[in-house]
């Protein structure tokens, strides 16, 4: 394909490391790209990061995922060089960026709000950044031609930023923070201003492109399916501090906190006491469910301790007949039924007035009417659907 | 408390629609807001300079007021005749002083505006970077010399200014001088004077352009490679153009016309149109010659305004 012209070789060497074997971050003593060490920072009294520890990979699409005022903005513009850090040190490929100013750094940001410069054409922006490195005029011309061609804007050149739709704004923005091949790419809700469609649309697009240029991406989002669809691997921020880093597969399926649960997809929650413990499984008896409830991970926990078990609502099975299952078993009634097309979403409320959520896939077309409104029903999982979380 | 939100949510647009439409049944409405100013301008502004132009083609006169008039009508004969003077204008080009006491007051005013752009600017960056109270503080500094009257604040620069003034003493104070500077009655005395009269005017308009502009382009400009100086010569000063076009047409249309600070400030040979208009006027009484002068003057100010602006809105319109 075309992409590779665009590409220095060590870039397309890293793009053919990448996509074979084992990625770099699961590979024990891998040398990370970005090493961020204990880094905190304060604004007057407020803590926006709080002592953030954490390695990122050549060629990862990491996502930062938090809500407002966790700390991920502040995060990545220390990465930019926007904010210094108030203790801690940033490493990038292996040189140490404090006292670096933004516009020394091998690294590019695309903004939140695009931050198109408004007088300048579309031609104009994405050179903007060859033009400052003193490249010749005849270069610039050509490079800017092959990004915009890889963004497909290739045809709205002499237009400028306010004649653009959102979508193209946001493709111009990524070819102009692309164009000085920055060793790392930053994206500050790279999505958030695009409508749901074409959201689904570009985060492909925004994959593929990461893959041809064997750039490292670092997103800050705080859209948890954004971030799922898009990461190598997500750190979900909270208040400052990272709770949990990991593929995203196992920040859904083993979130490690109740924060991380309940922040990443819907969840529900009973709490209970550890009453059985083996190497292996618990069993926890909890109130909030009325019934014991079996799991069979390893989890590091006392006898007696109270702890959390979070069941997702689609692992959940529903049914009219009671599956005759000591554990993990509850009854409820049918609350509210929310049909939503490929799936519907059940409210039950148990017995002790404790709300369930439940979705089901409409496999067949008749699916959605066999559970209606009132319908008393058993909602049943199995030991290895749930998770024990102690914090 | 959300019952109370809501309702009001619900009855917001609907009062607002309902006092819309009222406003549409008034058949012209909106000519009858934008007639006011029409009235305003025509009455105070067009109507005197159609005086001033009739007066300016009239012939001087020992009478009161001291012009011929332009028409005269005989009730016997039945005859109107209008007799136009168009000698005044063919004066003002065949005389040299008038020419140059035209460029004289287009240079000072020109070389004000660009030390009050270059002095306002900062001022104008400082304030739209400050928040809150502070931004409100500085503001106010801005206007609080309004609060006196011009005339006293030129009378107060003759003191600072002359030759046993503030400025000299403290220079001879700390012994940079010997003998005191001649700073009053020069022109310099009067880019002083017009710079510190008109900073405001230039300070407004570009702080109200500054505030607008985004920190995020500054910050994208930085990551592209810019250093702070390149940044503020290509994002802030062209995006700040409209503010720098205002705020310099602001100060130098009236330092062009300006009277009191060249008379008060400035030397003998201090040659401004102001000035000049002043003297045919209340010396030489002279009033269909003085106002050839403020037609002409008036002229000079709007064609080159007229032009910026007709420029403005072809770039409005092309983008």
């Amino acid at each position: 394909m075309s992409f590779y012209t665009a590409i220095e070789p060590e870039q397309a060497e890293a793009c053919d490391n990448g996509g074979v074997s084992v990625p770099l971050w699961r590979q024990e003593g891998a040398e990370p790209f970005v090493k961020i060490e204990s880094v905190t920072k304060n604004f007057g009294d407020f803590t926006a990061v709080d002592n953030v520890s954490l390695n990122i990979y050549k060629n990862e699409l990491f996502c930062l995922l938090g809500g407002s005022g966790s700390g991920k903005s502040t995060l990545l513009r220390m990465l930019a060089g926007f904010e210094t850090a108030t203790s801690g040190r940033i490493l990038i490929d292996g040189v140490d960026t404090s006292g670096i100013q933004p516009w020394k750094r091998p690294v590019n940001m695309m903004f939140q709000s695009y931050a198109l410069f408004p007088h300048l054409t579309v031609t104009e922006n994405v050179a903007f950044g060859l033009r400052r490195e003193g490249i010749s005029r005849s270069e610039t011309k050509q490079r800017v031609a092959q990004m915009l061609d890889m963004v497909q804007m290739g045809h709205l050149g002499k237009r400028k930023p306010n004649q653009l739709s959102g979508g193209q704004r946001q493709r111009i923005a990524l070819a102009r923070a692309l164009i000085k091949r920055p060793k790392l790419l930053l994206l500050d809700e790279p999505l958030g201003a695009l409508d749901k469609k074409l959201r689904e649309e570009t985060q492909f697009e925004l994959i593929n492109l990461q893959y041809e240029l064997g750039v490292t991406f670092v997103v800050v989002t705080h859209d948890q399916e954004e971030a799922m669809t898009l990461a190598t691997r997500i750190g979900v921020m909270n208040q400052g501090q990272i709770v949990q880093t990991a593929e995203p597969h196992e920040v859904y399926e083993y979130p490690n906190s109740r924060f991380v649960a309940e922040f990443v997809g819907s969840v529900n929650l009973f709490e209970g006491r550890v009453v059985e413990k083996t190497p292996s499984s618990v069993r926890i008896d909890s109130r909030d469910a009325g019934t014991t409830l079996s799991n069979n991970h390893g989890i590091n926990c006392a006898i007696n301790q109270l702890v959390s078990v979070a069941v997702r609502p689609e692992k959940i099975n529903i049914s009219h007949e009671d599956p005759e299952q000591g554990d993990n078993c509850v009854r409820g009634k049918i609350e509210d039924v929310a049909y939503m097309g490929s799936l519907s979403l059940f409210r039950v409320k148990l017995d002790n007035g404790l709300e369930v959520r439940v979705t089901k896939p409409n496999l067949m077309r008749a699916a959605a009417e066999r559970f209606t409104w009132d319908d008393l029903v058993y909602l049943s999982w199995d030991e290895d659907s749930s998770v024990v979380l102690t914090s | 408390m959300s019952i109370i939100s809501e309702s009001a949510r619900a009855t917001g647009p609907t009062l607002r629609a309902r006092i819309l439409k009222r406003l549409g049944q008034i058949r012209g409405g909106r000519y009858a807001v934008i007639s006011i100013p029409g009235l305003w301008l025509a009455v105070f502004f067009f109507i005197p300079f159609l005086v001033v132009f009739k007066i300016s083609l009239a012939e001087t006169a020992i009478a009161i007021p001291p012009y011929t008039s332009l028409f005269e009508f005989d009730l016997e004969e039945a005859m109107l005749d209008i007799s136009i003077n168009l000698g005044n204008y063919r004066y003002l080009f065949e005389d040299d002083f008038y020419l140059s006491a035209y460029l004289n007051s287009v240079k000072i005013a020109a070389i004000s505006t660009f030390f009050t752009l270059l002095i306002g600017f900062p001022m104008a960056y400082l304030i739209a970077r400050s928040h809150g109270a502070t931004r409100t503080l500085l503001l106010s500094l801005v206007i609080l010399p309004f609060w006196t009257s011009f005339l006293l604040r030129v009378y107060a620069w003759m003191g600072i200014l002359q030759k046993n003034g503030i400025v000299n003493d403290f220079l001879m104070s700390i012994g940079l001088i010997d003998t005191p500077l001649t700073i009053l009655q020069t022109d310099v005395a009067v880019y002083i004077g017009i710079v510190y009269t008109y900073l405001p005017f230039m300070v407004l308009p570009l702080y109200t352009a500054l505030e607008k502009l985004d920190g995020a382009l500054l910050e994208a400009a930085e990551d592209l490679g810019c250093k702070p100086a390149q940044t503020f010569f290509l994002i802030t000063l062209p995006l700040s153009l409209p503010g720098v076009v205002a705020g310099c047409l602001l100060v130098f249309i009236p330092a062009v016309g300006e009277f009191v600070i060249p008379a008060l400030l400035g030397g003998s040979d201090t040659l401004m149109i102001g000035r000049v208009l002043w003297d045919e006027f209340f010396l030489s009484r002279d009033w269909p010659m003085a106002s050839a002068v403020a037609t002409v003057m008036l002229i000079v100010l709007v064609l080159p305004i007229m032009l910026i602006r007709n420029n403005a809105e072809k770039q409005g319109e092309s983008s």
